[in-house]
C-alpha cells in the first residue's frame, strides 16, 4: 500500500509541476526556455526556504524528476558546503549532488551525435 | 484598416489556446513520467546499494539515457508536441534539449557543432540554477553570520 | 504597380520536393520527389542546394535549353545569406541575382525576371525559390528533435523548390502582364508561430492596390492565390475583404497554397509554409491548370514574413511583405 501511494503521491505532484509550466507557456506566453528557467529559480528558492526536502520526502520521483529538483539540490549542495566551509562552500558545493544529471546529458548527448541523425519527419 | 481594428479580426479568426486540454495532456504526461522515475527509484533500491536518498541521482541520469533513446528515435519531438509542459519540464526533457541540439550540430563537427550548440537550450537553465543556487546560499550565510537563522 | 506590354511567357516550369511532400495534394503535380531529404548530401545545406539545382536542370531540360543559352538565374531560399541558392548558382554557371523577399520570393525573382525581358536583357531567365525543411527549421525555431508544442497556428516549412523559365511572348502560354511589387507591412504580430496573421495584412495591400490601379474586381480573376497564408491566414484574409464588403462570390476567387498543400491532415496543423510553398505549387499546379485552359487569368500574391531568429529574441515585431504578379492565357 505503501508503494502505491508513492506512485499515486510522485505522479500528482510531478503532474502538477507540469501544470504549471503548461500555464507558464500558455497563459503567461513564455518560450519553453523561459519556462524552465523560471522553474529551475523557483526550485532553488524553495530549497533556501527549506520547503523542497519536504516535498522530496512527500512525493519522491515527483519532486525530484522535474527540472525544479535541479535548482534545488544545486543550492542544497551549496548551502551543505556553506555550512561546512563558510564563504568558499558556497562555490565548492553547487554540484556536489547534482552532477549527475548534468555529466548524463554531456555523455549521452555526445553518444547520441554518434549514433542518430536528425529528421524532419511530420508525424 | 487600423492595427486595433485588425487585431480584432485576426483575434476572432484565430482558434484559442486549449488551456485546459493542454494542461490535462501536460499533467497526465507529466505524472507518468515521474511515476516512472519512482519505479526505477524502487528499482534501485531493491537490486542495487542504494537508499531513498542516493537513488534520485542515479534515476536522474537513467531518465536522461531513456530521453536520449526516445529523442534519437525522432519520438521524444512528438511526445512533446502531444504533452508539451508535460515531457518538457521533467528532467527527460533536459536530456531532450541537451540530445537534440548536440544530434543537430554533428554537420558541423564535433568540435563548433556538437561540442559548441549542445547548451544551446538548457545552458540557460544551468546558468540559472546556479547562479541562483550561489545568490540564495550567500544569502542563507550573511543571515546566519549576523544570527538572523541558523543553519 | 508594373505593366508588362510584350507579355512575357512562362516557357517551361519544374517543381522538386521532398519526402514529406509526397502527403502534398499536389504531388502528383511535382517533376520530381526525392525519397532523401538530404539528396544523398551529407548535410541538410547541401541536399537544399542538390535539390535547386535539379529543379533548375529540369526546367531546362523541358525547354531543350543549356545552361549558356540561359541569360540570368534569379532565386533565393531562407537559410543565412541564402547559400543553398548561392551554391547551386556556382553550379548552374549563369549570371546569377540572389533574391530575398523570404517565402514571397517565388513572385518577386518573376517580377524581376519580366523586367530583364521586358527590355530586351534576357531570352531566358530563370527564377524561383526553394526551401528545405530541416536547414529552415533548425535556423529559425529549434533543433529538429527537441519536443516543442506548437499553437494551431503553427505551420510547416516545405522541402521544395518550384522554378520558371521566363522568356519572350508566345501566345500558347501563360504569360505575366502585370504585377505589383508590395511594401512591407506590420501590424505588430509578434508570434514566429503565427505567419499567417503576421503576413495576411500584407497581402490584404498588395491585392487590394494591385486591383486598384489596374481598374479592375476580384471577379475579374478566376483564381487569387495567395502563398503560405496557411488555413488560419486564408481565413484572416477572407475576413478582412469581407469587412470591406466583398461577397460571398468575390471571396470564392481566394485560395492559398500553404492552405491547401497538406490536405486535412492536422499533424501540419494549419498548412504549409516556406520559399518553396508557393513556388511549387504555382510552377507546377497553377502553370498546368493555366496550360489546360481552366484558369485564362490569375492573380499569384506570395507572402514573405521578414523576421530573423534574432529579431525575434530582440522583440522585434514581424513586419511582412507580398508581391503580386498577374498571368494571362489566351
Amino acid at each position: 500500500m505503501i508503494v502505491f501511494y508513492s506512485f499515486l503521491f510522485a505522479f500528482i505532484v510531478g503532474g502538477i509541476i507540469c501544470v504549471i509550466g503548461q500555464l507558464l507557456m500558455d497563459v503567461g506566453k513564455l518560450t519553453p526556455g523561459h519556462t524552465l528557467v523560471i522553474l529551475v529559480v523557483s526550485g532553488a528558492i524553495l530549497d533556501g526556504l527549506g520547503l523542497y526536502e519536504p516535498l522530496i520526502d512527500f512525493a519522491g520521483a515527483g519532486a525530484t524528476v522535474p527540472i525544479t529538483s535541479f535548482g534545488n539540490s544545486l543550492t542544497h549542495g551549496a548551502l551543505a558546503e556553506a555550512e561546512k566551509h563558510g564563504w568558499v562552500g558556497v562555490l565548492t558545493g553547487m554540484f556536489e549532488v547534482t552532477s549527475s544529471g548534468i555529466s548524463a546529458a554531456i555523455v549521452f548527448g555526445f553518444i547520441a551525435a554518434l549514433i542518430f541523425k536528425p529528421k524532419g519527419k511530420a508525424n | 484598416m487600423d492595427p486595433q481594428e485588425y487585431q480584432q479580426i485576426e483575434q476572432q479568426n484565430t482558434p484559442p489556446t486549449p488551456y485546459l486540454k493542454n494542461c490535462l495532456k501536460a499533467f497526465l504526461v507529466g505524472g507518468i513520467i515521474c511515476a516512472i522515475g519512482q519505479a526505477i527509484t524502487f528499482l534501485y533500491m531493491i537490486f542495487f546499494d542504494f537508499t531513498d536518498k542516493t537513488a534520485g541521482n542515479a534515476t536522474v541520469a537513467t531518465m536522461v539515457f531513456i530521453a536520449m533513446i526516445l529523442t534519437g528515435l525522432g519520438l521524444y519531438r512528438k511526445l512533446g508536441a502531444f504533452a508539451g509542459a508535460g515531457s518538457a519540464v521533467p528532467v527527460t526533457g533536459f536530456g531532450n534539449a541537451v540530445v537534440s541540439a548536440a544530434i543537430e550540430g554533428k554537420t558541423e563537427g564535433w568540435v563548433l557543432g556538437v561540442g559548441g550548440n549542445m547548451f544551446k537550450l538548457a545552458g540557460s537553465v544551468i546558468l540559472f540554477g546556479v547562479g541562483s543556487a550561489f545568490f540564495i546560499a550567500l544569502i542563507k550565510l550573511i543571515l546566519v553570520s549576523m544570527g538572523v537563522v541558523e543553519w | 504597380m508594373i505593366l508588362f506590354p510584350s507579355k512575357p511567357s512562362i516557357v517551361a516550369c519544374s517543381a522538386v520536393a521532398g519526402p514529406v511532400e509526397s502527403k502534398s495534394v499536389f504531388y502528383s503535380y511535382f517533376d520530381s520527389v526525392s525519397e532523401d531529404e538530404r539528396w544523398g548530401q551529407k548535410t541538410n545545406e547541401q541536399g537544399h542546394s542538390k535539390m535547386i539545382q535539379e529543379a533548375c536542370d529540369i526546367v531546362m531540360k523541358k525547354a531543350d535549353l543549356k545552361n549558356l543559352d540561359v541569360d540570368f538565374f534569379l532565386s533565393g531560399d531562407l537559410v543565412n545569406q541564402m547559400t543553398p541558392t548561392n551554391f547551386a548558382a556556382r553550379e548552374l554557371a549563369i549570371s546569377f541575382i540572389g533574391l530575398f523577399s523570404a517565402c514571397a520570393t517565388s513572385v518577386s525573382s518573376v517580377i524581376i525576371a519580366s523586367l530583364l525581358t521586358e527590355v530586351g536583357a534576357s531570352r531566358f531567365a530563370i527564377a524561383g525559390a526553394a526551401s528545405q525543411h530541416n536547414a529552415i527549421e533548425r535556423q529559425f525555431r529549434y533543433p529538429l528533435d527537441y519536443g516543442a508544442q506548437k499553437p494551431a497556428t503553427a505551420q510547416w516549412t516545405v522541402t521544395a523548390a518550384g522554378y520558371a523559365l521566363i522568356g519572350k511572348h508566345d501566345p500558347k502560354l501563360p504569360s505575366v502582364v502585370a504585377a505589383t511589387v508590395g511594401k512591407v507591412v506590420d501590424y505588430g504580430e509578434v508570434s514566429p508561430f503565427h505567419m499567417g496573421g503576421a503576413m495576411a495584412p500584407a497581402a490584404y495591400d498588395t491585392i487590394t492596390s494591385h486591383l486598384k490601379k489596374r481598374h479592375q474586381k476580384i471577379t475579374d480573376y478566376d483564381l487569387i492565390m495567395t502563398g503560405d497564408l496557411g488555413k488560419i491566414g486564408l481565413k484572416i484574409l477572407k475576413a478582412m475583404f469581407a469587412q470591406t464588403d466583398a461577397t460571398q462570390e468575390e471571396l470564392e476567387v481566394f485560395r492559398d497554397a500553404g492552405a491547401e498543400y497538406y490536405g486535412e491532415d492536422e499533424a501540419f496543423q494549419s498548412g504549409a509554409s516556406g520559399a518553396g510553398c508557393s513556388a511549387s505549387v504555382y510552377f507546377s499546379y497553377i502553370e498546368q491548370q493555366m496550360k489546360t485552359g481552366r484558369y485564362k487569368r490569375v492573380l499569384l500574391v506570395a507572402t514573405g514574413a521578414l523576421l530573423s531568429p534574432m529579431s525575434f529574441q530582440q522583440g522585434e515585431t514581424i513586419p511582412c511583405t507580398a508581391h503580386a504578379i498577374e498571368i494571362t492565357m489566351e
